[in-house]
């Protein structure tokens, strides 16, 4: 016994050493700046909550995994549902198909309500009628501008793509820009091509597209730079996600241009790449508050009976530009992930 | 691949030397693919004028060394009969790991890179250990490990920095040190060469010296060729075969250092697709797909076409929407060049 215990703690010495200097190790290397400590610690405004009854909300997007963008719908939705005493269940899935399962899936859960995007309009169409056959309230939000009146839907949250890319190409117009490249990270993707059709319409100078593989930044950064080098009448980059921009910036570097960038949608490095200069402006469509509404609503409606938009008209919530005059109000949102 | 008979002694017939010598260099595994990546290479030089300039030549050497650091020690899996599904996820796993490490502990971002190299080579040797303990299909093993990598990386990402992408790791101490060992680029002639050019120049030079020279790179075909035979002649295939899922989790690290000290942060969700590209990459470099046979040379030549291909249709302004379509048709034509290069040369 004693030998056992003897041994074991001889055993133990070197790992607790070992354990020991790694501790101190790390301790010594750690970074003086930057970091999580330098992070500000924001507090989140506590908000009150309803004392309404429970209620469940599903919340089904055609997010593909792993984009900003979603993640703050997902934040202004996760916020309403916070405040409202609301169960939110959130799925989604880029192909129409599955998409339309998970509507089904929500129907089949007897949700209160479902907020769902009109990515894929028609493909959506059965599962949406048979929320409506269940008594489901159905609101949509992000895409589907056009089309959310005809499927029957209560309310509709968002942007129109096709506008955002209008407002986009006269903004240009404004700036003086000649030439226009519109860096498309999804080829195929109907929303981001009617942002570049929108551009293309209002725009006086010429434009054209540009389609880069988005999952492999480093061939996002070399096809921007070549694209660059073929034409270097081009003046200014438009890339229609932020993390896209912030490569455009070093795509533009790399080939000595002189061509400015701007970009549709805002994250956190964005707005201080907004502030340093770098990035001209950004056009917001307020992901956040597409969620935040969209869950809302459907509080609303089962409490009240309220219709946004007085079930006739969208409620758009973009497209709002972000440059320099007024990135500063917009930082401190974007830091918490939630413009 | 029979070499001819020798000419016999005191017989001068120069000919047939300089024959044989042209059959053996031509039926070598990386010669098609060198001469597909040459048929490209003209290709755009007549169709895009910019290519001629020296700039865009570095430019489609970077798209082709990111590609190209990860599809050498792919295609040595691949000579060693091994698919590994996981590398394209994998980079991005080992770039969140050394940015969240470092960030949300405030470390200095070399303990991030050194644990970052860790988990990378723990995942390989995962993949290996499981392929050679189950004796399953790696191409099922490492399907499994390249979901599981994608949704851990959303998830503990997710769950970390409350975000999908991880925080700018610009202003942390060693961050500017690892910039010039991973992101770095040169001037040359005035012209901007990014190190991951010379660091996958150099990784090629010692895979084809380990495959030449040394008992390892014996093992890596014999294991490829006919494990069973290989064990009876005393080489070592469960070690050989997971230290090659270890060397891909190498590839996979250094180019996920690569990303996040060039971008500062890096997007949860990418990576995905791009192990095709790798494994295309090696395919075309010659390696067969049933392994035992291929170079680490070929490879090289493979990522340059992948990169030639890329970003030459960019330069010559085509159509976009043709994108893909022309992607394909470019790589199916080098392929059969390849082929048939191999076909005609081998069969005499």
């Amino acid at each position: 016994m004693d030998r056992v215990s003897h041994s074991r703690s001889r055993r133990l010495v070197p790992v607790v050493a070992v354990a020991a200097a790694a501790a101190l190790t790390l301790a010594g290397c750690s970074s003086s700046s930057g970091g999580k400590k330098s992070e500000e610690g924001g507090n989140n405004a506590s908000a009150g909550k309803a004392t309404t009854p429970r209620m469940t909300v599903a919340l089904v997007t055609h997010q593909s995994p792993g984009d900003t963008f979603w993640d703050i719908v997902r934040k202004g939705a996760e916020a309403a549902a916070a405040k409202d005493n609301i169960k939110l269940i959130y799925s989604a899935d880029p192909n129409a198909g599955n998409q339309s399962n998970l509507v089904q899936n929500a129907v089949d859960q007897k949700v209160d309500g479902i907020a769902v995007t009109l990515a894929k309009p028609d493909a959506l169409k059965g599962a949406i009628d048979k929320a409506k056959s269940a008594n489901i309230p159905v609101v949509g939000l992000n895409s589907g501008v056009s089309d959310w009146k005809k499927l029957g839907l209560m309310e509709f949250f968002g942007q129109d793509e096709s506008v955002a890319g209008e407002a986009f190409g006269k903004k240009l117009n404004e700036v003086g820009a000649k030439h226009v490249v519109c860096v498309v990270q999804e080829q195929g993707n109907v929303g981001l091509t009617q942002r570049c059709d929108g551009l293309e319409k209002t725009f006086s100078g010429k434009s054209e597209v540009l389609n880069v593989n988005g999952t492999d930044m480093p061939s996002v950064k070399s096809t921007i730079t070549a694209k660059l080098k073929q034409d270097s009448s081009i003046d200014y980059v438009a890339t229609l996600g932020a993390p896209f921009a912030l490569t455009a910036v070093q795509s533009v570097a790399d080939a000595n241009s002189k061509a400015k960038v701007a970009t549709f949608d805002l994250n956190k490095d964005l707005t201080s790449a907004i502030s340093k200069g770098t990035i001209q402006f950004a056009v917001d469509q307020q992901p956040y508050l597409q969620g935040y509404l969209a869950i809302d609503s459907l509080w609303l409606y089962k409490n009240n009976g309220n219709y946004m938009g007085g079930g006739e008209q969208p409620v758009l919530t973009g497209p709002a530009f972000v440059d320099k005059s007024n990135v500063e109000a917009v930082a401190k949102f974007a830091a918490k992930g939630t413009r | 691949m029979k070499t001819p008979p020798a000419s016999g002694p005191g017989q001068s017939d120069g000919r047939t030397a300089q024959r044989s010598l042209l059959v053996k260099t031509l039926a070598r595994p990386e010669v098609g693919v060198f001469l597909g990546a040459v048929a490209v290479y003209v290709f755009f030089l007549i169709a895009a004028p910019p290519v001629r300039e020296a700039s865009a030549m570095a430019n489609i050497l970077y798209q082709s060394s990111t590609l190209g650091i990860v599809t050498i020690p792919v295609a040595l899996l691949m000579i060693g009969g091994e698919f590994d599904l996981s590398a394209g996820v994998g980079v991005i796993t080992s770039a969140l790991t050394a940015s969240m490490l470092a960030y949300q502990l405030t470390l200095n971002v070399w303990v991030g890179v050194v644990a970052a190299l860790v988990v990378s080579l723990a995942i390989g040797f995962f993949n290996g250990w499981m392929v050679v303990r189950t004796g399953l299909p790696s191409f099922l093993v490492t399907l499994g490990t390249f979901l599981i990598l994608q949704g851990v990386n959303l998830a503990v990402t997710k769950l970390v920095t409350g975000n999908v992408a991880t925080d700018d790791i610009s202003d942390m101490d060693g961050f500017d040190q690892a910039k010039k060992v991973f992101a770095s680029s040169f001037d040359i002639g005035g012209v901007q060469v990014k190190i991951t050019v010379f660091w996958w120049l150099l990784f090629a030079i010692i895979a084809t010296w380990v495959l030449m020279r040394t008992r390892y790179g014996n093992w890596t075909f014999a294991v490829g060729g006919n494990k069973d035979s290989a064990r009876a002649v005393g080489v070592p295939v469960a070690f050989t075969k997971i230290s090659l899922f270890m060397l891909v989790g190498f590839g996979a690290w250094f180019v996920g250092m690569h990303q996040l000290f060039s971008f500062n942060t890096v997007q949860s969700g990418e990576g995905v697709g791009q192990e095709l590209i790798y494994i295309s990459g090696a395919v075309i470099g010659g390696c067969l797909l049933t392994g035992g046979f291929g170079t680490a040379i070929g490879p090289v030549f493979g990522a340059f076409m992948f990169g030639m291909v890329q970003q030459g249709i960019v330069y010559a302004g085509w159509n976009p929407d043709w994108f893909k379509a022309f992607l394909g048709v470019m790589l199916l034509g080098a392929v059969l060049i390849n082929l048939w290069v191999q076909r005609t040369m081998t069969r005499r």
